[in-house]
């Protein structure tokens, strides 16, 4: 049996962490990044001290490592390839050992794998493309508080995507005058308005007065089209205390589903979030505010579908996804990948989608991506063609900025929505045939025939700054 | 076409008003186009049943079955008959298709067919 002995310095990281004849076990936490080293920095010694960074080491040998055994605790980089395009940087593979993380905490995960690793010298940049989380990890969190399928039974609505609206203006509205805008875009036939991401408790509109207002707008709508319906009652607070407050008074109102911004909170906050959800039947309504701040540079932060994968686990019903086709950066096929990961149960490696590791979420239920931003009816189509009936499509601008108001802006959307789900049902190509299926609509439907009038010649054509790499 | 505003005609005192989920915004479907939309059910392997209520239930969960589902059944001009034997039976009531999915243990589609009482 061979010894070891404690000989200070600092050795070569790849001597310790870098293993490229390891077979990665069932339970290890995998991950890929993307690595741009200094000068110099050779790719398995770079590969080496990300892993060792956001691992086990430090930038020298410590005579306390012998009191474990560290090549059980370890993690190893255990492959390295081209970056397709680009030799500017490459992709690292690590597997770390589960002993590594506590059970259920996405906060545990993310300070091992995006901690001081991101500011190390050895490396320009650094991004994180892509976690696999072991099952046996996924099965220590919680999740969605409800999922997929309770959100349909909760909501009575079945076979067709959901719709909803931001209401806008986003601040200065009084509780009053916010409530008149739900009101209305709920009469009209949306499923679903949002307060935006930035309206929480300000001095124009205290949460507790647009709770109020909101309740009533809502279930005025609800008695007068039988319909059941929704507001995401926006409850982050300052501090747990106050989110927690605003959460119980919406259940007492007997409001549905909530709202939570997950990444200014912080994952530790949502977690718990979720799980109050979780017990007391409430829908989560999930933003992403900052997530462009460290998922849209391609060479360095933390990839949305990491972000995405890492809310699932935390727990949310709803998750932003972007749409593909409207003012939001998304290019389509990433977005389809991220999509996938938010709804489904086994999620196979795709690079062509940019999903580098199978994902099997086991029984864990899914989230319902939300398009949103820049999108009307004219979308309507290619929107259903591409999500398919599980998600929320979210017109904000496409709904409060028709002619006649919000309720002909949603009664507009409700009836493209629905003709474009009936064409598709019996056969039709909605992207083919999507003009039209509207035009067609639109002859028993005036609120359709003037929002297809308003928005004809509105297109969103910038080319997306995050791109899937190149021969992917 | 003529863009001068209008008045939104819906109204807490008028039944027209109500709407039923899925497809309530579109006209009434034909015959044809009902079993399109079953023919798409079976094609989910989707299986049929036809529920009814009256009015003022509509925004309830459980509508009173007709029958049983027609589990297996992937006759579409079966799953029109037991649509319409249920309305003449129940001429007051709304009647409803439900397709259940048993793989994800919800309902792929569910929308109102016929509107008695209204």
């Amino acid at each position: 049996m061979s010894t070891k002995t404690y000989d200070a310095g600092v050795k070569d990281y790849r001597l310790t962490y870098w293993d490229p004849n390891y077979t990665p076990k069932e339970t290890d936490l995998l991950a890929c990044f993307k690595i741009t080293a200094q000068d110099g920095v050779d790719r398995e010694e770079a590969a080496a001290a990300v892993c060792a960074e956001s691992s086990t080491g430090t930038w020298t040998t410590v005579w306390t490592d012998h009191f474990t055994d560290m090549d059980h605790y370890k993690g190893r980089a255990y492959r390295i390839e081209d970056v397709p395009g680009d030799d500017t940087c490459f992709y690292a593979f690590i597997a770390y050992p589960i002993d590594l993380f506590e059970e259920g905490s996405i906060t545990n995960v993310l300070t091992s794998l995006v901690g001081n690793v991101f500011g190390f010298k050895a490396i320009r940049a650094l991004r994180l493309e892509d976690i696999r989380f072991p099952l046996a990890y996924v099965m220590t969190c919680g999740g969605p508080p409800n999922g997929i399928n309770v959100e349909r039974d909760i909501m009575n609505k079945y076979g067709r995507p959901m719709l909803g609206c931001t209401i806008k203006p986003k601040l200065g509205l009084s509780g009053k005058n916010y409530g008149r805008a739900v009101y209305e875009a709920l009469r009209g036939g949306l499923d679903f308005t949002k307060d935006d991401e930035n309206v929480n408790s300000q001095p124009f509109m205290r949460w507790k007065q647009r709770f109020d207002f909101v309740a009533e707008g809502l279930n005025q709508a609800e008695d007068e089209t039988g319909e059941r319906k929704g507001h995401y009652l926006n409850v982050t607070g300052p501090t747990m205390e106050d989110t927690y407050e605003r959460a119980e008074y919406a259940k007492s109102l007997g409001m549905r589903i909530i709202m939570h911004d997950f990444f200014t909170a912080g994952f530790t906050a949502n977690t718990s979030l979720a799980n109050w959800c979780r017990d007391n039947g409430m829908l989560l309504h999930i933003h992403r505010a900052m997530h462009a701040v460290v998922d849209r540079n391609p060479y360095h932060g933390i990839h949305f579908r990491v972000l995405t994968k890492c809310l699932r686990l935390s727990g949310g019903d709803h998750l932003h996804s972007g749409t593909v086709v409207g003012k939001l950066e998304g290019d389509r096929e990433a977005t389809l990948g991220w999509v996938d990961l938010m709804r489904d149960s086994f999620i196979p490696e795709n690079r062509k989608r940019g999903l580098f590791f199978d994902q099997d979420y086991g029984t864990m239920p899914g989230m319902l991506p939300v398009a949103s931003g820049g999108i009307h009816v004219w979308h309507m189509p290619a929107l259903t063609a591409i999500f398919g009936d599980q998600a929320v499509f979210q017109f904000g601008g496409g709904t409060l900025g028709h002619p006649w108001g919000n309720a002909y802006g949603a009664e507009a959307n409700r009836v493209a929505l629905e003709a474009c789900v009936m064409a598709r049902n019996e056969g039709k190509n909605l992207e083919a045939e999507g003009k039209d299926v509207l035009l067609n609509a639109a002859k028993h439907s005036p609120a359709l025939g003037a929002a297809l009038e308003t928005w004809k010649e509105i297109k969103f054509e910038f080319d997306t700054v995050d791109k899937l790499d190149a021969g992917a | 076409m003529d863009m001068t505003i209008q008045n939104h005609p819906s109204r807490l005192d008028n039944p027209q008003s109500l709407k039923f989920e899925t497809f309530s915004y579109l006209p009434p479907m034909s015959e044809t186009q009902i079993i399109a939309q079953i023919e798409y059910c079976f094609s989910q392997d989707w299986d049929c049943a036809v529920e009814y209520a009256e009015l003022e239930r509509s925004m309830d969960d459980y509508w009173y079955m007709w029958k049983l589902p027609l589990f297996g059944e992937r006759d579409a001009k079966k799953i029109v008959q037991a649509l319409n034997d249920c309305r003449d039976a129940q001429p007051d009531c709304l009647v409803r298709l439900v397709a259940y999915d048993r793989k994800r243990q919800s309902r792929g589609m569910q929308f109102v067919v016929h509107k008695g009482g209204l």
